[in-house]
């Protein structure tokens, strides 16, 4: 490792820009002639759009046009898709209620857009807005998914019976019983799987720019993945075929997910642009954020594991209700399914697992994946049944999880996953070691003499990332492939380009991916650029989702990297009239092995470009593109434990330590990744003890603002102790597994699983507010 | 936000002019509440008449057993006070708990007061300090100032210039945070007066606003200790519930609040 190679500490060269109030992020681009789009949305959650009538606005200052649903429809702009299909166990295709991006007469959701002020200004637009007259006919609604299954409930699409999008089945019904059946022991647990708003720093926005001479596009974005959203915008939502639509992504301020997604304000401010003839800008406020991001989790679940005598587990068979809100959102239908049942075996050896998702539409805003994506959800209930079965059983929760690890590898789950590598009991030594489990007890009986409750909780999580080899997902409905695409440009000075189709927002790809190259052939990473987020600049991508930024994205990179220095060493081997064979790389140079002939870097790069003495019949330049497509998922894993304590007179939790130990596989810039460890444990703490978008049961939210909606700030956190035990991703040459996901899959039940453990008793849904603890301390 | 004309005044006097020549005036003070709800369009005065510029509103004085606080302090200069520290350490601690500090070095604590929310820090100190609100026009006290959810004895055009506690002999807050918006989900200041009274209010419980607690009262009256609340029954009814606390939760934090104000207080 260099200074500046893999497994350096690197400070972001991106930091320099977005400390400096220097990032350049969507709302801060303003285009000539550019006009302003507001919204105008549903107050009701399940209304008839009667009628709109928008003849006042039209006669306000600075409007230039207010656009209807039914105008978006006739001009046939698609309907927005699910691009994951998912066959319930009946044989029958998912159940797939139409979603025009603005209702032309129905509305499902408090926040759906029926209309759009165009205006000179955003507030001469919301001006108008306030004059356009919408006349609803009310509709009976429901939010919750119990009452949406009910009969007599209230229905919301005619393409879906009952409001069940899908009962699909994973694994061996008839073993799980069986295994049940035959139990010494069975621990049954319902629980909840709180629903959340992904409140990215940057609420999302869109400029769309239409030039009719060309008749091209130009969209400015807030996406994760801008050469998926031109896949979309092209070839489903009929806006324009690819090579007329460019789609930049530039800064973007935080995804976890909910950037993913093609929005329909996305798909009206391009076809606006080219109704008004001019530029259309729109940046969502908090409260849109709030209604019309995808939100992520709402599980409601059964689960039963079987232990034999021995305390083995001998099978699992879990029920869940995933609502899905309004609507099916882009990848929403893979969430509760190959995301979630798929990590149902956990750690553990499970030789029988049957699980059964009903998929249910509620008023309410979509779900889709958030930060996890059905993995956090998988965590949580196995890591909350392990818990409930040490005490159930009375053994130490530590002990019955190493009794039943995984410890051969690879290991084929009953669940689809095969685990190509791990050590559990390592990431468990660690963190015990970390938290020092054994002196527990002492400090427990320490903290009862100061009157408090302290506790503490496990979680070993593993989740699948590094999404994914293309022929596996499609074979499981997927409706595209999700590889990775580099190109490496070298100058002719020797300076570097990499062209990912990865993107970065807050990652840090920009230094991350330098350091590959730094590492390879040890030029500074000064002297390297990553290019990313715009369809014209690179070819095609896949984005950056499901921790697989590293795993696929910087493996394309290795690819492409691998051919560059290929033909580079044929041209220094001729430069050096040695053989291609003997040339070896070492700090910015071109070496023959074992002697002191060398050619810098910049030389080899200008002489690919002056082309006056290459070897004969090699092309000039040097530019080189791969395409990667995994192998397997790879399967990030660790051990987090939690030690609290919970005042009983008021019920709220207070830290006192929190122990990560994770196994990544390789690591490209450690600092990094222990930025992304804290930041998903924020998360995974935020939905174990604040977070919860809540619904009425007429589906009117409640925590629609930051007033009612509790987001994790600093002082609600601990200082978190992280460490790492590494086995190597087989899967990928670097070895890599990812990082990005890990802390808000493990932490939550770590979480609950010590707040249950020092009030002493088992049920306690999340968030575990303080209200909820005290209630659960004092109830009968 | 809609269109409004902004005015900086001066002096109280100006301020008060300005509203009487205005067809539906604000005055802004900190703008912690006002701007908000202005920029979500709840609020749309045709006029805004800053009053944080105006110097006579500004600072605090300790003379003899009374401290007064003039209305556009910040909380940050209250916090920092040192004769705020000395005579009432209680108002200093409620400070530095009150929002952000961001919040902090805007809010001001006539803007607090003025608005009354049923959940604000301030109006808990007053009503337990028996505090005086001094306006341009009189003497309101705390009792009668404070007239339920967002309500004032304030009137039309009315402007707080200040407001006076009596520095007691012991005195002590205590405050769970509503998670989400850090305003008290519930809290209770105690006081007890240099004559012995003893006052006790709570904030974010009650439907109505700030309360006294009278069961609390008497029995710190009789024995100024956390335990002589052990056995008070606070009743559930007519306190708020919402998601982040049933009525019973703010019974119960009501109690263990005023203990641990108590405790505080010494």
């Amino acid at each position: 490792m260099g200074v500046e190679g893999i497994g350096a500490r690197v400070v972001r060269k991106e930091d320099k820009r977005f400390i400096t109030g220097k990032g350049r992020y969507v709302d801060d681009i303003k285009l000539q002639g550019m006009t302003h789009a507001h919204f105008i949305r549903s107050p009701h959650a399940h209304a008839k759009v009667k009628g709109i009538d928008s003849s006042a606005a039209l006669k306000m200052p600075g409007v230039v046009a207010v656009l209807t649903g039914q105008e978006i429809v006739d001009d046939k702009v698609g309907n927005l898709i699910c691009g994951w299909a998912i066959t319930s166990k009946d044989g029958s295709p998912m159940k797939m209620g139409a979603w025009p991006a603005m209702a032309p007469e129905t509305v499902r959701f408090v926040g759906q857009a029926v209309a759009v002020v165009i205006a000179e200004s955003k507030n001469l637009a919301r001006d108008a807005a306030e004059a356009v007259v919408v006349n609803y006919e009310e509709l009976p609604a429901v939010a919750d998914v119990h009452a949406a299954i009910k009969s007599g409930a209230p229905q919301l699409h005619p393409e879906a019976p009952g409001n069940q999008v899908y009962d699909w089945v994973i694994g061996d019904e008839g073993a799980a019983d069986a295994a049940i059946a035959k139990a010494a022991n069975v621990v049954k647990l319902d629980v909840t799987n709180n629903r959340l708003a992904p409140n990215a720093m940057e609420p999302r926005a869109a400029i769309a720019d239409y030039d009719s001479a060309e008749e091209h596009f130009t969209l400015y974005t807030t996406s994760q993945n801008p050469h998926v959203a031109r896949l979309v915008l092209s070839a489903f939502y009929n806006i324009a075929p690819e090579h007329k639509l460019r789609v930049i992504a530039p800064d973007v301020g935080g995804g976890f997910g909910s950037k993913i997604f093609i929005y329909p304000e996305e798909m009206v401010a391009l076809w606006a642009s080219k109704k008004v003839g001019r530029p259309v800008k729109w940046t969502g406020d908090r409260t849109e954020a709030f209604l019309t991001d995808a939100h992520g989790r709402d599980h409601v679940t059964h689960a039963e594991m079987a232990f034999d005598a021995n305390n083995k587990i001998t099978g699992l068979k879990v029920k869940t209700y995933a609502n899905f809100g309004a609507y099916m959102s882009l990848f929403s239908s893979s969430v509760p399914t190959y995301l979630y049942a798929t990590l149902l075996s956990g750690q553990y050896n499970i030789p029988a697992i049957h699980a059964e998702v009903v998929g249910v539409y509620t008023n309410t805003t979509p779900v889709d994946a958030y930060r996890g994506a059905g993995r956090p959800e998988a965590s949580y209930l196995i890591e909350r049944l392990m818990e409930t079965a040490a005490r159930q059983l009375k053994v130490d929760p530590a002990a019955l999880r190493r009794l039943n690890f995984i410890t051969q590898f690879p290991h084929q789950t009953p669940v689809i996953m095969a685990y190509d590598a791990g050590d559990f009991n390592a990431s468990l030594d660690a963190a015990m070691k970390a938290i020092d489990y054994a002196g527990f007890a002492g400090r427990k009986a320490k903290a009862k003499a100061d009157g408090k409750l302290r506790g503490i909780g496990v979680s070993c999580y593993i989740e699948a990332c590094g999404i994914a080899p293309s022929k596996a997902v499609g074979s499981l409905g997927a409706g595209v492939g999700l590889w990775e695409s580099a190109e490496v440009r070298v100058n002719p000075v020797g300076t570097i380009e990499v062209l990912t189709g990865s993107h970065s927002h807050g990652q840090g790809h920009e230094t991350t991916f330098c350091q590959l190259v730094a590492e390879r052939l040890g030029v500074p990473i000064s002297q390297v650029s990553i290019v990313h987020g715009d369809t014209d600049k690179v070819q095609f991508g896949m984005g950056t989702y499901g921790s697989r930024s590293a795993a696929v994205g910087l493996t394309a990179i290795l690819k492409a990297m691998e051919k560059m220095e290929s033909k580079a060493k044929k041209i220094a081997a001729h430069a050096l009239e040695a053989s291609e064979g003997d040339i070896v790389i070492e700090n910015g140079e071109f070496k023959v092995a074992g002697t002191d002939k060398a050619i810098a870097f910049p030389m080899v790069a200008l002489a690919a470009y002056t082309a006056h003495n290459l070897p004969d019949g090699m092309e000039p330049g040097l530019k080189e593109s791969a395409f990667y497509d995994p192998t397997n998922f790879t399967f990030p894993a660790g051990a987090y434990i939690c030690e609290l304590e919970v005042d009983p007179g008021t019920g709220k939790t207070t830290f006192v330590n929190f122990v990560a130990a994770d196994d990544f596989g390789r690591l490209i810039n450690p600092m990094i990744v222990e930025g992304q460890v804290h930041g998903g444990l924020a998360q995974g703490i935020g939905q174990a003890l604040l977070e919860h978008a809540i619904y009425d049961a007429n589906g009117q939210p409640v925590t629609a603002s930051f007033m009612d909606y509790s987001m994790p700030r600093a002082d609600d956190l601990p200082s978190f102790n992280l460490s790492h035990t590494t086995t190597l991703c087989p899967g990928n040459p670097l070895g890599i597994k990812g990082c990005g996901e890990a802390g808000a899959i493990g932490a939550s039940a770590a979480v609950i699983n010590a707040i249950t453990d020092a009030i002493g008793k088992n049920n306690l849904e999340m968030p575990a507010t303080p209200d909820r603890v005290w209630r659960t301390i004092h109830a009968a | 936000m809609y269109q409004t004309i902004y005015h900086r005044a001066s002096s109280v006097d100006e301020a008060v002019s300005l509203f009487a020549k205005s067809t539906e005036a604000k005055f802004l003070a900190g703008g912690q509440t006002l701007l908000p709800v202005m920029k979500q369009r709840l609020a749309s005065p045709s006029d805004v008449i800053d009053l944080g510029k105006i110097k006579e509103l500004q600072g605090v004085e300790l003379l003899g057993d009374v401290l007064t606080i003039k209305a556009g302090t910040t909380y940050f200069d209250i916090m920092q006070n040192a004769d705020v520290k000395k005579a009432i350490p209680a108002i200093a601690y409620l400070t530095s708990m009150l929002g952000d500090p961001a919040v902090r070095y805007r809010g001001t604590i006539g803007g607090s007061i003025a608005n009354n929310d049923p959940a604000a820090d301030y109006p808990a100190a007053l009503l337990a300090l028996g505090a005086t609100v001094k306006t341009n026009k009189r003497s309101i006290a705390a009792e009668d100032f404070f007239q339920g959810l967002f309500t004032t004895a304030l009137e039309d055009g009315e402007i707080i210039t200040a407001v006076s506690f009596p520095v007691p002999a012991k005195a002590g807050y205590e405050k769970m945070r509503h998670p989400a918006s850090r305003f008290a989900l519930t809290a209770v200041f105690v006081a007890q007066t240099k004559s012995g009274e003893i006052r006790v209010a709570a904030t974010g419980a009650s439907e109505s606003g700030v309360m006294r607690v009278p069961a609390i009262e008497a029995a710190l009256k009789a024995n100024w200790s956390p335990s002589a609340i052990d056995s008070v029954s606070i009743s559930a009814s007519n306190l708020l519930a919402d998601i982040h606390g049933t009525a019973e939760y703010r019974a119960n934090l009501i109690k263990v609040m005023a203990q641990r104000a108590v405790a505080a207080a010494g």
